[in-house]
């Protein structure tokens, strides 16, 4: 139980909000009269929808297939029948819609099979590993703590590779946030249950439930089920503890190198809400259908809810004491790296942990021009140059920003916080990352298509001498003048639409 | 002594030998130069400059014949590597502010098509299926907007769509606002 903690570098104390919703026990909510599914809730491919309109489905039915090995199925999570497939709001910084599955919820039905006594760890173990995988992807889990990463891919490279440490994180750094503490006190049983059943999956030489060091209730819980599959340690509360890559320096003194994913050094790391859902689809059969969200701050009735994946957070608000737009704002997620959730009718997804609700500010600060004072150069947690990646990403330019090792920016927001000019260095960040990856991606189409044309002239070249008849078209169009040639696709087009209109 | 002196002067032999013949080779620099033009063009084959496609463009801009600005599909961005790469203009560096191309891709209307696969056969880069007196379609993803197989079509049945920005394409805009919406956590 003796392990020396190690401190990543940066990070920042922040006040933890954590009393507000800390203590109440999580409880349910009436259901919405509809569902809206997205077909992407995850990293990776977005699932193909495999039912028709007008279809009834039961609760825990396949809805939306996934296509490929990094993707995830969707489940339904009540009975009902499938009113339309169509755009609807998500939460989503750009505000846009995505198809979503829209399900009118037919009656309320409780889950019985809860109650059914399941499979203990001990059975399943006895059980092939593959069958356990199977089950995990067939219930469509992804992490719950955020990032919405497929489960079964992260534990199906971890099988491939030693794995020396399994952590459970159960650390929220992010203020305000206590889904995961809750469902720690109330489903002790499961996270132990989980623990062990994955640390056997995944061969882990030793295995560590990871939790903030202010969380007593939690601590009294786990440590009440006595089970010596994992040790549990409390981390000082330190954002961002609870990222990924920061707890595991804190916790084995290891650094994730630039690139690389945890398991490259024979470590991974679940979610504990992730952790009891892998063990339910093991021992239960349960598909994802439902999670745990925290509903804080400026709302009368706060606390955590468990919340059908696709409720409209409209409605988990109104039942929570409601909250008016004109006022206040609703963030996806915690204060540090929430989004706005733009349209309210937007539905929970699978990785929906929190709901912020706060207080639309009048008048923003206004940011101010950079004064090098450099303060947000000690507390990047990854140890980047936040002000000199903020002047490559505001000049745009690519090259200085990739060699600042802009891709390791784990987007805590930090820096941000502490800038006196009150710059969004984050929301810089974020512009630049993704214009590089949409220029990546430009170029990789680029290379196809030369690939292309390359094929067709060798091609074409080839079939010269045997039919020259063929390339009459193409020569055609070569021999004329540009001008000439956008003249002629101009009335090409114009005829083309023309004759539709009639 | 002697074998000393004899190592040295062996070892200076097998150096100069080595020196020699692993030197970059003068005479391939043109070409690749010529693949790293075509490497920065965007690989429509639309003609809009033209040329017969990149690669001619490529070699012509090299020869000295063409501007480096005769590129519609590639923009601002093209312009602004080409320059970067043949030292053109004091404006090299990549912006990602100008990375404006034009997306747009060719939708055959397929109740009108004759299966006559002249379109197929002017398509550069192969982005269209069909065969003959079968209706054809246009691989959305493959297709570079180039617009080469609309003059040939009899039957005008190809039309121009302007790829609207889905939530695949979406991307962060620069920072407009004055404010830090970041900061939604008051300080201690």
């Amino acid at each position: 139980m003796n392990r020396t903690l190690h401190a990543f570098k940066g990070g920042l104390k922040l006040a933890s909000h954590k009393d507000q919703t800390r203590h109440i026990a999580t409880r349910d909510i009436c259901h919405p009269e509809t569902l809206y599914l997205p077909i992407k809730q995850h990293v990776g491919m977005a699932a193909v929808p495999c039912v028709e309109v007008g279809q009834a489905v039961r609760k825990g039915e396949l809805v939306a297939r996934s296509q490929a090995y990094v993707s995830m199925h969707v489940h339904a999570p009540a009975d009902g029948i499938v009113a339309s497939l169509r755009d609807f709001p998500v939460i989503h910084p750009s505000g846009l819609q995505a198809l979503c599955i829209e399900l009118s919820v037919s009656e309320r039905h409780d889950d019985d099979r809860l109650t059914a006594r399941g499979a203990n760890p001990a059975d399943l173990m006895r059980l092939e590993r593959h069958v356990i995988y199977d089950r995990i992807e067939q219930a469509g889990i992804v992490g719950l703590g955020g990032a919405g990463f497929p489960a079964h891919v992260k534990m199906h490279e971890g099988s491939l590779q030693h794995v020396d440490v399994l952590i459970i994180n159960g650390v929220e750094c992010e203020p305000y946030i206590t889904c995961d503490a809750r469902l720690m006190q109330e489903q002790a049983q499961d996270v132990v249950a989980g623990a062990t059943l994955i640390r056997w999956l995944v061969e882990a030489d030793a295995c560590i439930v990871a939790i903030e060091e202010d969380m007593d209730d939690t601590r009294g819980a786990l440590a009440q089920c006595k089970s010596d599959a994992f040790e549990l340690i409390a981390v000082p509360a330190i954002y961002p503890a609870g990222s990924e890559k920061q707890l595991i320096t804190v916790l084995t003194g290891l650094e994730v190198p630039s690139g690389s994913l945890p398991i490259d050094i024979g470590i991974v790391v679940l979610n504990v809400a992730t952790v009891v859902a892998i063990y339910r689809a093991a021992a239960y059969g349960l598909p994802l259908t439902e999670r745990i969200v925290t509903v804080a701050g400026d709302i009368s009735m706060p606390g955590n809810i468990k919340a059908l994946i696709g409720t409209p957070v409209q409605h988990v608000l109104d039942q929570c004491g409601g909250f008016d737009s004109a006022t206040h704002r609703v963030l996806s997620g915690g204060p540090m790296m929430g989004i706005e959730i733009l349209d309210p009718r937007a539905p929970i997804t699978k990785v929906t942990n929190c709901l912020l609700v706060l207080e639309r500010k009048l008048q923003p600060p206004a940011s101010k021009a950079c004064i090098r004072c450099g303060d947000c150069v000690p507390v990047c947690p990854i140890g980047l140059q936040p002000q000199q990646l903020f002047e490559a990403s505001r000049s745009a330019d690519v090259d200085e920003a990739q060699d600042l090792n802009l891709f390791d920016c784990i987007e805590c927001g930090c820096c941000s916080y502490v800038c006196p000019s009150e710059i969004p260095l984050v929301h810089y960040f974020r512009y630049a990352k993704s214009s590089i990856e949409s220029l990546d991606i430009d170029r990789a189409a680029a290379d196809d298509a030369r690939l292309r044309f390359e094929r067709h002239k060798t091609r074409l070249s080839a079939s010269e001498s045997s039919d020259v008849d063929e390339q009459v078209s193409l020569a055609d169009v070569s021999g004329l003048r540009v001008s000439e040639l956008q003249n002629q696709v101009h009335d090409a087009i114009a005829r083309a639409r023309q004759r539709r209109k009639k | 002594m002697i074998e000393a002196i004899a190592a040295l002067v062996g070892l200076l032999v097998i150096g100069a030998w080595l020196l020699l013949h692993h030197r970059e080779p003068e005479r391939d620099s043109r070409s690749r130069i010529v693949r790293r033009i075509d490497e920065i063009l965007p690989q429509t084959q639309c003609q809009q400059c033209g040329y017969g496609g990149c690669l001619p463009y490529a070699q012509a801009i090299l020869s000295g014949n063409a501007p480096i600005d005769q590129c519609p599909p590639g923009g601002p961005v093209v312009k602004r590597s080409l320059a970067e790469l043949l030292g053109q203009s004091n404006i090299a560096r990549l912006r990602l502010s100008d990375s404006e191309a034009v997306d747009q891709i060719v939708v055959i209307d397929e109740s009108t098509c004759i299966g006559c696969t002249k379109c197929i056969q002017a398509c550069p880069v192969d982005a269209i299926v069909g065969a003959t007196k079968q209706m054809h379609t246009v691989i959305a993803d493959h297709c570079t907007g180039c617009e080469l197989c609309i003059p040939p079509c009899p039957v005008d049945c190809i039309d121009i769509v302007r790829l609207e920005p889905g939530l695949e394409r979406w991307r962060w805009s620069m920072p407009t606002h004055l404010g830090s919406e970041r900061r939604n956590h008051p300080r201690i």
